[in-house]
């Protein structure tokens, strides 16, 4: 129908709901993945590296394989052999040989799992690891990526230390760009020679860009800041450590483990595997946090499930803290230097970025590069270079945490904006206010042509003074600075974005012959309620009440489409359009099953009130006679046929739920013009004790610039948990390291301190603008990211403001630091180094 | 011999009804049992299979080792009161405010539910290196990899440190001392009793050790006498997290004052050395003394003229002379 391209509708849109997940969370009867049991279990337990890089020479495990109990050992030699991947278009990633795998015989960090054994129980288990003698050759580590880039500085790895990616090879547009590489980059003696006390020195990056003229900028500028910080490495610390079950049966494997991305963990398993996706069902209906450490599982699930076929039976892999601060991921901490000029109003000019990232020792993070795109973006400055390079170091894996690269981009700049506006003498929200992006608002480097890229829309403006108007914040400021005894009061300010959608995927929608609606949803379970929300477009979309829609989700036995992974808040937008799709989808065929059933063309007939109907009193029919028809007509109607342009994965599931009633599929071709971008803006107030170094967040507000809120309730419940995780980036969330032997301390809670349900601000408020998207028919974008910067950067320029703007040089800021500092007068010296 | 952590290993488990019989377990089976209280610190130990016991005996289900009573002024309290308990005891409210705000200050609720005053005292050292399992001096090896060059130390002493750099973690150590408490220590038949600031010990007494409890001994009761009932108190303890944290420096003192004088003070600091440290020093030095900002000066630079910060811990010589500035001003200080 003309116009029906455009969704309307606010009956289940912006409304609050009971999820269905709902009820078995809050009665525990919620299964994760260690409450399932499988009939003769066994369980595994893992051998981990007790070094931070070397070679294991000789394992003897004789005295474990003969103890009673013990059923099996495997090493890296038991796994398949690192696979290539095949995109969804076709394109050939090869293995790289310095992927990480779930075994290895060269460990790069204390905790690298070696071998893995499986017994009758986990005490058997974990005393047959005791018994295991390893020889190890121990090998060069490193633990501080400075220490890397020194020169004749130690490398993480044998061939190298940091990654580089090749130049693509001319006339070769149509490839992809080739994979990075494992090179050696030392810097020399003068390049550290150059940078003063506490300043980030600066040598050969490995990869950089700029679009406009730095140099005139700097010139033109009427203030030039150079401002060095580094941000810490910091782990995703689940609640649902990446506990894995797995057993197999007529040839197919039967994996339990959380995921971010239930279908998309699919193609993962097969691919570390060496099995096809046919052969695979994977249950993931409920994932206790996953933040990026869990986007498609992670690799170490293969583990029991390799066990299991050696021993032909199930097997069980309890991870435990120990094991998941090891191999659970963490956030690289990035060491920025940035020099930016602004003119005598507070307008950025230029920006020249360096940053160093803290890779660990496999694959290429991409916050680096992420974080030059969001200060690109954030803060349009009107010239930009950004440099970096990625150091490989010898600590656990790295991966996406919320907002990678976002976080440590505003990090790194809002300090700096905040001490330029007191510099200038203008206000923190104008300044920010000022440099906001807006409407189509470009980022990142010139593509080949000479144009940068552009977002779908930018209300980051509007934010601030929506914000600004409920923090009340001119009131706040005409306050001044207030000093109580030894408690002196900070106000704070700032932004964040991130990406918050793509595009692409696919809808599935099944009307039953009774009536009833089911959404077929490929989307991870992780706890931020995307997975049902999106299907509440689709419902409205349809006219059905939501009591009439049953969603079916987290086990691919239940055949379920292609969703997008649930990472980088891209769910909300890609899969409401893909909802949106299909239930278009469904609409066209209920009308095309009428008007063959009751005559008459299909555009004259109208779907509403679980009906299909011609207006004005004319012939009609319920959904339910409609699926019965649908089944009869057979073809495209009951899913016997289906459009080319859907996954492969949709079109298995389709194929198996064929003829069960009218089955709607469709991928989502809505055009999009730009990125899709979210923004927080965020307020803090905070109160500092001179005399101890602790502070309170007294008062926080975040204000989402998202586009249309689907549901209310996840969406503050993901703007201040989001927050909140950003708040433990300032206040106090790290690892701490011994250098010398290049090993962890801080591997405990009690260690790492994320912040708990006390640390949270007693007063903690949330708004959104509710604009829609212009760039997707549901207006809809997600909020997951932005929020993390904007929430951290918001608590430092608050503490800036009670005590200082030379008080830190790294994040988190603890009580010793403020101390430190204060009595210094000056930044503690150990503000370069990041684990500590 | 390949480590694994996260999986407790067996031992033989006891769960005495008495006093009686479990000093007798503890007789029986000597250096080979390990004493259970609430087991926040006992199970970490255990589920790293770093400490080892043969034989564990659980003091949970002793009734006489709970609850708090009033016996001819003093107060004692069971050494199986859990802090939360302690915490809401309206007794210990009412005369030793310290003791509260202190115990209210440890872990977390839950930790708090769940946890003993005798095990806060009793409670072995939190240093990531000895925790973690390393060789060091106190796990019985020949370095304190704490103290090296390159060593993480920003949580470590900065008093009476003796090859080991540990600190004592406990909150309600310091208060125990500053209100002159008694530790009842049954051995056998054998009952004795000893001052609070005696029970906790340094490296150069036993490196090994953060108390007198030797083997065969029971912390069985805290005995607090009147003397400082109602005195002016404060406690303060400064962490990186409000709640779940131990403290990087707490300190207890209890005052008396003579007109605008002061008459009598004891001033306590932990989580600066191995045990709580009294300041003696400061406390001669204020007696008499006005409570004024002058004194408090006087008072935290005194506190910090002996001590010997690390690497990284820099900040607690900072933090004691201001926390024994604000101990003795009070908080209702001149600013407020």
């Amino acid at each position: 129908m003309p116009g029906e391209e455009k969704f309307s509708g606010q009956k289940l849109v912006g409304e609050n709901y009971t999820t269905p997940d709902l009820r078995a969370k809050l009665t525990g009867t919620a299964r994760f993945t260690e409450d399932f049991r499988a009939e003769g279990m066994l369980y595994c337990k893992l051998l981990l590296s007790p070094m931070p890089h070397a070679r294991v020479k000789r394992i003897d495990a004789g005295a474990a394989l003969a103890m009673p109990g013990v059923m099996a050992l495997i090493t890296a030699d038991d796994l398949p052999a690192p696979a290539d991947f095949v995109t969804d278009t076709g394109a050939v990633i090869k293995a790289s040989k310095w992927a990480e795998r779930a075994l290895t015989m060269e460990p790069l960090y204390q905790g690298n799992p070696i071998l893995a054994v499986a017994a009758v129980d986990e005490l058997t288990a974990a005393e047959a690891i005791e018994k295991i003698e390893i020889e190890y050759e121990p090998l060069p580590f490193v633990i501080d990526p400075l220490a890397s880039l020194r020169p004749g500085g130690p490398n993480a790895r044998t061939d190298g230390n940091v990654w580089v990616r090749p130049e693509p090879r001319a006339g070769k547009g149509t490839e992809p760009p080739p994979a990075p590489e494992v090179r050696q980059i030392k810097w020399t003696g003068n390049d550290f020679a150059e940078a003063g006390d506490g300043r980030l020195p600066m040598g050969e990056a490995a990869a950089q860009w700029s679009y406009g003229d730095i140099e005139a900028g700097f010139a033109n500028a009427a203030l030039v800041l150079d401002e060095t910080l580094a941000t810490s490495n910091t782990s995703h610390q689940t609640l649902e450590t990446r506990s894995t079950l797995a057993y197999w049966q007529n040839g197919k494997v039967f994996i339990h483990t959380g995921t971010q991305s239930t279908i998309q963990t699919v193609p993962a398993i097969s691919r570390w595997l060496g099995i096809d996706a046919d052969k695979i069902v994977f249950v993931s209906e409920y994932t206790g946090g996953g933040f990026g450490s869990k986007i498609t599982g992670s690799i170490s699930l293969i583990i029991p499930a390799i066990l299991s076929r050696k021993t032909n039976a199930p097997v069980m892999m309890r991870i435990s803290r120990e094991d998941e601060y090891y191999i659970g991921r963490a956030r690289p901490s990035i060491h920025g230097r940035m020099k930016v000029g602004f003119s005598r109003e507070g307008r950025i000019l230029a920006v020249d970025m360096f940053v160093i990232q803290d890779n660990g020792p496999y694959e290429e993070n991409g916050d680096a590069a992420m974080a030059g795109r969001v200060v690109s973006l954030l803060y349009q400055p009107i010239a930009m270079r950004w440099r970096g390079i990625a150091v490989l170091t010898n600590t656990p894996t790295r991966s996406a945490q919320t907002s990678p690269g976002g976080l440590q981009a505003v990090t790194l700049m809002e300090p700096v904006l905040a001490k330029a506006a007191r510099k200038l003498g203008i206000d923190q929200v104008a300044i920010r206010r000022l440099n906001a992006p807006e409407g189509k608002a470009s980022l990142g480097a010139a593509g080949a042509d000479g144009t940068r890229s552009h977002t779908t829309s930018a209300f980051v403006k509007e934010a601030l003074d929506r914000g600004a108007a409920l923090f009340d914040w001119e009131r706040r400021k005409a306050r001044g600075a207030q000093r109580n005894g030894a408690k002196v009061r900070g106000l704070g300010v700032g932004m964040g974005c991130f990406v918050a959608g793509t595009v692409g995927f696919d809808g599935l929608i099944i009307i039953k012959p009774d009536g009833g609606v089911r959404f077929h949803c490929g989307i991870g379970n992780l706890g931020t309620e995307s997975m049902c929300d999106v299907h509440r477009v689709g419902a409205e979309a349809l006219g059905v009440p939501w009591e009439r829609c049953e969603i079916v989700w987290g086990n691919t036995a239940s055949h379920l489409p292609w969703s997008c992974v649930s990472g980088g808040s891209q769910t909300m937008h890609a899969m409401s359009r893909a909802a949106f799709a299909a239930a278009l989808d469904a609409k066209k065929k209920l009308r095309e099953i009428a008007a063959q059933t009751l005559g008459g063309a299909p555009d004259e007939y109208e779907v509403a009130g679980e009906r299909v109907f011609r207006p004005g009193g004319g012939p009609g029919m319920s959904f339910g006679e409609a699926a019965g028809q649908a089944v009869a007509l057979g073809g495209a109607y009951d899913g016997h046929e289906f459009p080319a342009d859907i996954n492969t994965l949709t079109k298995a599931s389709v194929t198996a739920l064929a003829g069960q009633g009218l089955l709607a599929v469709a991928r989502d071709a809505f055009p999009r013009d730009g990125q899709t971008f979210s923004y927080v803006t965020s307020f803090a107030e905070v109160e500092v004790d001179v005399e101890t170094g602790m502070y309170e967040i007294l008062d926080f507000l975040a204000v989402a610039d998202a586009g249309v809120v689907v549901h209310p309730r996840a969406f503050g419940g993901q703007l201040l948990g989001r927050s909140m995780l950003g708040i433990g980036h300032a206040v106090g969330q790290k690892w701490v390291f011994d250098q010398h032997y290049g090993l962890p301390l801080a591997k405990r809670f009690y260690h790492t301190k994320p912040p708990t349900m006390l640390d949270v601000p007693a007063r903690m408020q949330w708004d959104a603008l509710g604009i829609p998207d212009p760039e997707t028919p549901v207006g809809a974008r997600g909020i997951g990211e932005p929020p993390t910067g904007a929430a951290c950067a918001a608590v430092l320029i608050a503490l800036m403001d009670a005590i200082g703007d030379d008080v830190f040089r790294r994040a988190p800021v603890t009580p010793d630091v403020i101390l430190a500092s204060l009595e210094a007068g000056r930044p503690i010296p150990d503000g370069l180094a990041s684990d500590v | 011999m390949a480590i694994v952590r996260d999986i407790m290993p067996q031992f033989e488990l006891f769960q005495p009804a008495t006093g009686e019989d479990a000093l007798e377990l503890l007789a029986r089976f000597g250096t080979d049992a390990w004493v259970l209280a609430g087991g926040l610190d006992s199970l970490e130990w255990f589920k790293d299979r770093i400490k080892r016991p043969r034989v564990v005996v659980d003091l949970s289900r002793i009734e006489e080792l709970r609850g708090v009573r009033e016996i001819n002024g003093w107060l004692e309290i069971g050494a199986m009161t859990t802090l939360t308990e302690v915490v809401r005891y309206p007794a210990i409210r009412e005369r030793f405010a310290i003791l509260s705000e202190a115990a209210e200050s440890a872990a977390s609720p839950q930790i708090r539910n769940q946890g003993t005053i005798g095990g806060n005292v009793s409670q072995d050292a939190r240093c990531w290196y000895y925790r973690n399992g390393w060789t060091c001096y106190r796990a019985g090896g020949n370095i304190c990899y704490a103290d090296t060059p390159a060593g993480m130390n920003r949580e470590h002493a900065i008093f009476d440190a003796d090859r080991c750099v540990a600190v004592n973690p406990s909150d309600t150590a310091p208060a125990l001392v500053a209100i002159e408490a008694q530790m009842v220590i049954r051995n056998g038949r054998e009952t004795r009793e000893v001052m609070a600031q005696d029970y906790f010990i340094g490296p150069g007494y036993d490196i090994t050790r953060m108390t007198v409890l030797g083997p065969g001994d029971l912390l069985t009761a805290i005995r607090i006498p009147a003397t400082w009932a109602g005195a002016r108190f404060y406690f303060e303890k400064v962490r990186d997290r409000k709640v779940w944290d131990f403290p990087l420096v707490n300190i207890a003192s209890a005052a008396v004052f003579a007109c605008d004088r002061i008459d009598r003070m004891r001033l306590v600091v932990n989580a600066v050395a191995a045990h709580p440290v009294r300041l003696t020093q400061v406390e001669d030095a204020v007696r008499g003394k006005p409570r004024n900002e002058t004194t408090a000066d006087m008072a935290g630079r005194l506190a910090v003229a002996d001590a010997q910060p690390l690497r990284h811990n820099g900040y607690k010589v900072t933090l004691v002379r201001n926390l024994v500035k604000r101990a003795v001003r009070g908080k209702e200080g001149p600013w407020a």
